[in-house]
């Protein structure tokens, strides 16, 4: 058998040509696994019929999700800090230590300016925590809400304000008295 | 063993935290629309306020007792709620949350003897962390926990366990039918009549017997009230089959026009709720309804149901449909109470079904729909709900329902915190 008889192919026989034209290109190894998924749920056909523009809006908005992706391979040597990423910071982490138990209020006087809690503040309450000697705490004394340092004492509770204009509460026992949560921090606006 | 965890006049709690001055006093909470009372405190059940009471058959009641009304303020509640079963998490890694005031734990790992100090103390946490009171009850089955819950609800300690078969036999005698977690007043009517009237009757009962009288579901409550646990703690709610959503509306509704506005507006926030569960509907089911309780006009009331030639999470179809649907049901000189839409046939949004009907080209507009619709989703959670709606929704809303009395949003809304002085 020679050379040419070998090459002969029947017509149609064989792998069929790509109706859509292909280039192989190089992508790292985590979008490909995004095409892949893509293409399983049949959302890259629709994509061929997509003009340029929205796959790349596509595509920015997931790598802004997803710091894994932040450098593009195009840009040659890969970034150095990629994989040492730690994240972002979030107050919610520093100031709330039990969420269920954490709850907002805002302050209208200025009963405990000496300590830095001013009108319009907001405190953040923890119920969850106990309400110790010397503890700024949410009171509610004869069913109001009210800000003050908690001081035990052998025989009585006293609810100190931290401004010499406003006199201790001595809580007698015909108040009905209770701690509604602990002040665990204070956010005070300076513009 | 099993627990149920279930929060005392729930609503009505929930309002007492950011309002300590409620404390010990009489309290109701009303149905949305200001319709009748869904909650009572202990006080206002004392003074015979019934559950569900219209407003206006207790109006002077409300008077007289000096008995503190709130419109329901469902977000409130649904936070508060949230924050309870997170505390409730800390007890047992098994949790399944039942209603919004209600959550089984499972305490296997326990021993007998640790359970009921346990179960007080999972009542003290709860209390403290989040300021809702609870009950819990303790059993060897779902059933039996929630037995032990009713008991619960009448001992000092708020706690309360059937540890002993013993104790156990002597509570279900004192316990009727229609009390029994599961059966409900048909059923137990069923039963009196073949001579079964208390719980402990039907315990020991012949489980085939009733499997073979009445069904299986049955069979299995008996069983479970024996002591044989046939359920166990579901972590996982199932996936919803259908989702409502309707209101009363403040002033009777006539026109069309108005109709129509609040038809759209709840096929919004159900495409809206949709969209959140990762589901498509492919059925909507429209009701309208006159007052039953007006004597003068004619009662009147019609459902209609259209199907979606493919599933649907987007706003604009389920209105389109939703229209399509009102204008079948709405008939003229009518003074109309409240409407619903339904999503029905749910199913989830990546599952794909090939229509015969429609083309693939579909997938490009629909891909585009999807970015929009996610676009007006993310500016409504920045800007806050109902900043960018549909047009036909209306802008000047006639048929808001009635809150007259809805407290502040003490943990949603950075405007409304409690405050302290």
């Amino acid at each position: 058998m020679s050379q040419a008889e070998i090459r002969k192919r029947k017509p149609g026989a064989g792998r069929k040509p790509n109706p859509i034209p292909t280039k192989a290109i190089r992508l790292p190894l985590p979008l490909v696994q995004k095409l892949q998924e893509l293409q399983n749920c049949q959302k890259l056909d629709a994509l061929y019929r997509v003009d340029i523009g929205e796959i790349f809006a596509g595509k920015v908005s997931s790598a802004l999700r997803s710091p894994l992706f932040e450098s593009r391979v195009q840009a040659g040597f890969p970034s150095p800090a990629d994989e040492f990423s730690e994240g972002t910071l979030d107050l919610n982490d520093h100031l709330i230590r039990h969420k269920a138990a954490t709850f907002f209020v805002r302050v209208t006087g200025d009963s405990m300016k000496n300590v830095g809690i001013f009108p319009g503040d907001l405190l953040i309450v923890d119920r969850s925590l106990t309400p110790t000697n010397g503890k700024i705490v949410i009171a509610v004394l004869n069913g109001e809400m009210t800000v003050k340092r908690l001081e035990k004492e052998k025989n009585r509770v006293l609810l100190c304000a931290e401004n010499a204009d406003y006199p201790d509460i001595i809580v007698t026992e015909e108040d009905s008295f209770s701690t509604w949560g602990v002040v665990t921090n204070v956010i005070h606006s300076l513009i | 063993m099993f627990a149920l965890i279930d929060c005392n006049a729930f609503y009505v709690s929930c309002e007492r935290i950011f309002q300590p001055h409620l404390e010990k006093k009489p309290v109701i909470v009303l149905s949305s629309n200001d319709g009748c009372a869904i909650a009572r405190s202990s006080e206002a059940k004392a003074l015979g306020i019934p559950m569900g009471a219209p407003l206006f058959k207790i109006r002077d009641m409300i008077k007289k007792h000096n008995i503190h009304v709130f419109s329901a303020n469902f977000s409130l509640y649904g936070d508060i709620s949230s924050r309870v079963m997170e505390a409730l998490k800390a007890f047992s890694p098994i949790l399944e949350v039942y209603s919004i005031d209600e959550a089984f734990l499972d305490l296997s790992t326990l021993s007998q003897d640790e359970l009921f100090a346990y179960g007080c103390d999972i009542r003290k946490i709860v209390k403290k962390w989040t300021g809702i009171p609870v009950s819990v009850g303790i059993g060897p089955t779902k059933t039996l926990a929630k037995v032990a819950n009713s008991m619960a609800k009448r001992h000092p300690s708020g706690c309360y366990a059937l540890l002993t078969p013993e104790k156990t036999k002597a509570l279900l005698g004192q316990v009727s039918l229609q009390d029994v977690w599961g059966i409900g007043s048909r059923w137990s009517k069923k039963l009196n009549t073949l001579g079964l009237t208390t719980a402990l009757e039907l315990a020991q009962a012949d489980p085939r017997w009733i499997k073979k009288a009445f069904n299986i579901v049955l069979a299995r409550t008996a069983l479970e009230l024996k002591g044989k646990a046939c359920l166990s703690v579901e972590e996982t709610a199932p996936s919803k089959k259908s989702m409502i959503s309707s209101r009363s509306f403040g002033i009777p509704l006539t026109t069309f026009e108005d109709l129509r506005e609040a038809i759209s507006f709840h096929a919004s926030s159900l495409a809206y709720r949709l969209r959140v569960e990762g589901r498509k509907t492919s059925l909507l089911s429209i009701s309208v309804r006159t007052n039953p309780f007006d004597k003068k006009g004619r009662f009147y009331s019609n459902t209609h149901l259209i199907p979606l030639s493919c599933p649907s999470q987007d706003n604009a179809t389920l209105i389109t449909a939703a229209t399509l649907a009102l204008d079948q049901v709405f008939r003229e000189h009518l003074s109309y109470k409240k409407v619903a839409v339904m999503a029905l046939n749910l199913s989830p949004e990546d599952q794909k079904i090939p229509s015969l009907f429609t083309e693939e080209k579909e997938n490009e507009h629909s891909l585009k729909r999807r970015a929009v619709l996610k676009s007006i989703d993310q500016l409504n959670y920045r800007y806050g709900k109902g900043s960018l709606v549909f047009a036909s929704e209306g802008v000047n809303i006639s048929w808001q329902p009635k809150a007259t009395w809805k407290s502040p949003s003490f943990t949603q809304n950075w405007k409304q915190l409690p405050e302290v002085s």
